[in-house]
């Protein structure tokens, strides 16, 4: 009975190669949004890392004054503090789970990061309201009714600018690690009741 | 004799019908010399690029022009010798030392000639040069920002005509008078009529650091009294040479036009340059007190310096024995040029009824053999005309003045009088085709026609003349360009193109060499300007004395400050501005009321000054002049200039603070 709370192999190394993507995931850019316009045929673009702001941020900056939105700046995220440390420790946790093996660890493992994606996604909404809704009402330009909230993920058009937001490399890995950890929480479950059955 | 009615209408139709038939014998224009379907291959859908870049000089605007081949559409104007309020050229504090000369600050010039740097005789799109004709000066343009670099100044000369040409892997710019002078000091004080005395020929080489592209004038070479014309540098075979043309061999002082076409043949001067350069090495020059302003544009601190320098090295061609000899050729040479494998060198007589082509290899033996006419000019070898000859192309046309080449071994040679272009072949020296121009064509430019590997398929012809040829715009027309596409046996014209100035001579780069290095944005952390201001936090004025520095910034949509008090009458106001953006296509514009300079033009990232000493009292507004954003028009702000010895106070903000 014992053995059968360890989990495969294949399926320990995946956990590893996961969380050693996980490590790598802190340097890597997470989400990306593209603003397109008439002045900008070659686009603008917004990296966020787990640290960091990246890309055309301080044009964007400019541009954002006019309909009084905030200006964005890194200090104002406490997610840049803390994300970098919590995608660490998801990482080991990936690893340390991959070397014990334990089937129970795996489950619980699987839970915490769908919650932990689940939260970081809410948040990353949150955000995107914030700074689309809370604009300066001495802003030059105020449409009535209009809000400037990027999509979440998908294209939107906002006043002259098509808004399009999508995972970078980061996200995407972070999405794949999802998936491959659901597949071996699967194949784990399967074979448990597949024995038992 | 008594003609009846009918008699007579009968010889009255006969009479018209003679006179039809002799209208008929007329040649008719060349209007419909354009072929079919040359709207479509000039026609450069929008949004999309074109083949060539293609660098025009302006000629007496003295500035440079940028077109695109094969649309023919102006790019740029990119401001050299003659001031240009637009860009603040020469109005700016920081660009007026680009147009000190020993003179003073000449305001505007005649830009000739334009060559490209080569590295192993092909364009390497890092720089244009150009010369002044009347000033003399050579301009370095950089092809990153298309802003003129550097200027300098050459001393010993008097119309800069025979310049800017590089040689292989541009070591030097060459520069030679077309005017000979008396050499600079106080020496030049001679009767005019003494010019075969007194007067001589200088040729300059103007060395070009390879990194940077400072100009340095290395050494001269001073000659008997001619008019230097064009030249081309050897290449290939006979790099280490240069070839110029030579007028005036009859050394007359007066009424050229008659009495310097007297001789059957001038010259062309054949230079071994290299052995020039090691005779200077050797320290066999002279040392010559001349003044000459060497000016510098500094990327970093945008901010230019003019220098003066007093001293040239000169070394007389005719103490030496080896250094320059000179090649008989008909009559009143105009270009000299060079064919892509350095072998051949095309003399252009503008009075000849020929074109003779001259042999390097041929050169080379008549003076191993000492084949010399029996006496020197001036102390110079003469070869043997017979010696150096190729052979002639026969008939070719009336007034040839230049001559470019394809890839495929063609020559082809403007003729001004006869206002056509024509097409031999350079080894069997045969007419292949000739093609009218519209009118009296003067320079010509194959693309890439003077590298080593000419890239052929466009050949574009500058007219001097262009009455008739488009919608006229009183007495003063424009000069024109002609696109031909030369890629066929037979050159077929595609486009008339008005120009900038009077272009003499062009250069056309493939697009791909500069399109991706050009630079978008200056780096503002990079800015080193002494008055910069560095973010909206250090906007401020301040005053020493009457000098009052507004440090200001521009970004979209205002200017910071905006509200500026406590200026008085008899101030001088700099305006320093800095553009805080870093986005492509971002200029901001500064102008202000009763400035009498121009206005700013800063580019992002980029600091410009002017000055403006107000002369009344009253509110001044001043706006960005370059239409940056939808608020564009709300970019502004007001000066308050109060009397002198007025105790407002100095205030400065935007915003209510």
């Amino acid at each position: 009975m014992k053995t059968q709370h360890h989990i495969l192999s294949l399926n320990r190394a995946i956990l590893i190669i996961g969380g050693i993507a996980l490590l790598a995931v802190i340097a890597l850019p997470i989400w990306r949004i593209e603003l397109d316009a008439a002045q900008y045929p070659e686009g603008l673009e917004l990296l966020i890392y787990s640290y960091k702001l990246e890309g055309e941020v301080d044009i964007i900056n400019g541009l954002n004054h006019y309909i009084g939105m905030k200006t964005l700046r890194a200090d104002d995220f406490i997610e840049f503090t803390l994300l970098p440390y919590l995608i660490g420790i998801y990482g080991l946790a990936f690893i340390l789970v991959g070397i014990s093996a334990r089937r129970k660890l795996l489950n619980i493992l699987f839970g915490a990061f769908l919650l932990f994606g689940v939260i970081s996604m809410v948040d990353f909404w949150r955000w995107l309201y914030e700074y689309g809704h809370d604009l300066n009402p001495s802003a030059p330009i105020k449409v009535p009714g209009m809000a400037y909230q990027p999509p979440l993920i998908g294209f939107k058009q906002l006043l002259n600018f098509g808004a399009f937001s999508i995972p970078a490399i980061g996200g995407w890995i972070f999405i794949a690690c999802g998936i491959l950890l659901a597949y071996c929480v699967y194949v784990e479950w399967r074979m448990v009741n597949y024995k038992t059955s | 004799m008594k003609l009846k009615p009918k008699e007579g209408l009968l010889w009255m139709l006969a009479a018209a019908a003679v006179s039809l038939s002799f209208s008929a014998c007329k040649p008719k224009g060349a209007g419909s010399a354009v072929s079919g379907n040359a709207a479509q291959r000039t026609y450069i859908p929008p949004g999309q690029y074109d083949e060539f870049y293609t660098f025009t000089s302006g000629g007496f605007s003295g500035q440079m022009s940028v077109y695109g081949l094969p649309s023919g559409r102006l790019f740029r104007v990119i401001p050299v010798f003659s001031v240009d309020p637009e860009k603040a050229w020469g109005f700016s504090e920081e660009t007026k030392p680009m147009l000190e000369t020993s003179h003073g600050f000449v305001p505007w010039d005649d830009l000739h000639h334009i060559e490209s740097s080569f590295t192993d005789g092909m364009p390497d799109g890092k720089w244009m040069f150009a010369n002044s004709n009347n000033t003399p000066r050579l301009a370095r343009i950089d092809l990153q920002t298309f802003r003129t670099a550097e200027i300098i100044e050459i001393p010993n000369t008097g119309g800069n005509h025979c310049s800017p040409f590089t040689t292989e892997n541009s070591e030097y710019v060459i520069a030679a008078t077309r005017f000979s002078v008396p050499p600079d000091g106080p020496g030049g004080d001679v009767p005019i009529s003494s010019y075969k005395e007194n007067f001589k020929g200088h040729i300059s080489f103007v060395s070009v650091d390879k990194e940077t592209g400072e100009f340095n004038i290395a050494f001269q070479l001073k000659t008997p009294g001619l008019n230097f014309d064009l030249s081309s540098a050897g290449k290939g075979v006979s790099n280490g040479w240069l070839f110029i043309s030579c007028y005036n061999s009859e050394q007359a002082h007066t009424l050229q036009e008659v009495n310097a076409s007297q001789n059957d043949k001038d010259f062309i001067m054949a230079i071994n340059w290299k052995k020039a350069e090691e005779y200077f090495k050797a320290g066999k020059g002279v040392k010559q007190a001349v003044r000459y302003a060497h000016n510098k544009y500094d990327e970093h601190t945008h901010t230019a310096t003019s220098q003066i320098k007093t001293e040239v090295t000169v070394l007389d061609i005719t103490d030496f024995d080896d250094l320059a000899y000179l090649i008989p050729c008909p009559k009143s040479p105009h270009g000299a040029d060079v064919n892509p494998t350095g072998e051949y060198i095309v003399g252009s007589g503008k009075l000849a009824a020929l074109i003779p082509v001259f042999s390097f290899e041929k050169l080379q033996n008549a003076i191993a053999n000492k084949e010399f006419e029996g006496e020197r000019y001036g102390g110079v070898p003469v070869v043997k005309y017979e010696s150096a000859l190729h052979g002639e192309v026969q008939k070719p046309g009336l007034g040839p003045l230049h001559t470019e080449f394809d890839e495929k071994g063609n020559a082809y040679t403007s003729f001004f009088v006869s206002s056509e272009v024509v097409k031999w072949n350079v080894k069997t020296l045969e007419v292949l085709d000739r093609q009218p121009t519209y009118y009296s064509v003067g320079h010509l430019m194959v693309a890439g026609g003077n590298s080593k590997k000419p890239y052929g398929k466009y050949l574009v012809a500058y007219n001097k003349i262009t009455k008739d040829r488009f919608l006229p715009t009183g007495p003063e027309l424009c000069h024109s360009a002609q696109l031909f596409d030369i890629s066929g046996d037979k050159m077929e014209l595609l486009l008339d193109f008005p120009t900038i100035g009077e272009p003499h001579y062009a250069q056309s780069l493939p697009a791909d060499i500069l399109k991706d290095k050009s630079l978008k944005i200056y780096d503002i952390n990079a800015n080193a300007h002494p008055h910069k201001t560095n973010g909206e936090a250090e906007a401020r004025i301040e005053r020493e004395g009457n000098i009052v520095r507004v440090y200001m910034t521009t970004i979209r949509s205002h200017l910071t400050p905006d509200v500026i008090e406590g200026i008085r009458m008899g101030d001088e106001v700099y305006f320093h501005v800095t553009n805080i953006e870093q986005d492509w296509d971002m200029p901001h514009g500064f102008a202000i009321k009763g400035a009498k300079n121009a206005e700013l033009l800063i580019m992002p990232g980029e600091t410009q000054t002017i000055k403006w000493e107000p002369d009344r009292v009253g509110i001044f507004p001043f706006y960005c002049t370059d239409f940056c954003s939808a608020l564009h028009q709300e970019m502004s702000g007001y000066v308050r200039v109060s009397p002198k010895g007025s105790n407002v106070a100095m205030t400065s903000y935007t915003g209510n603070k």
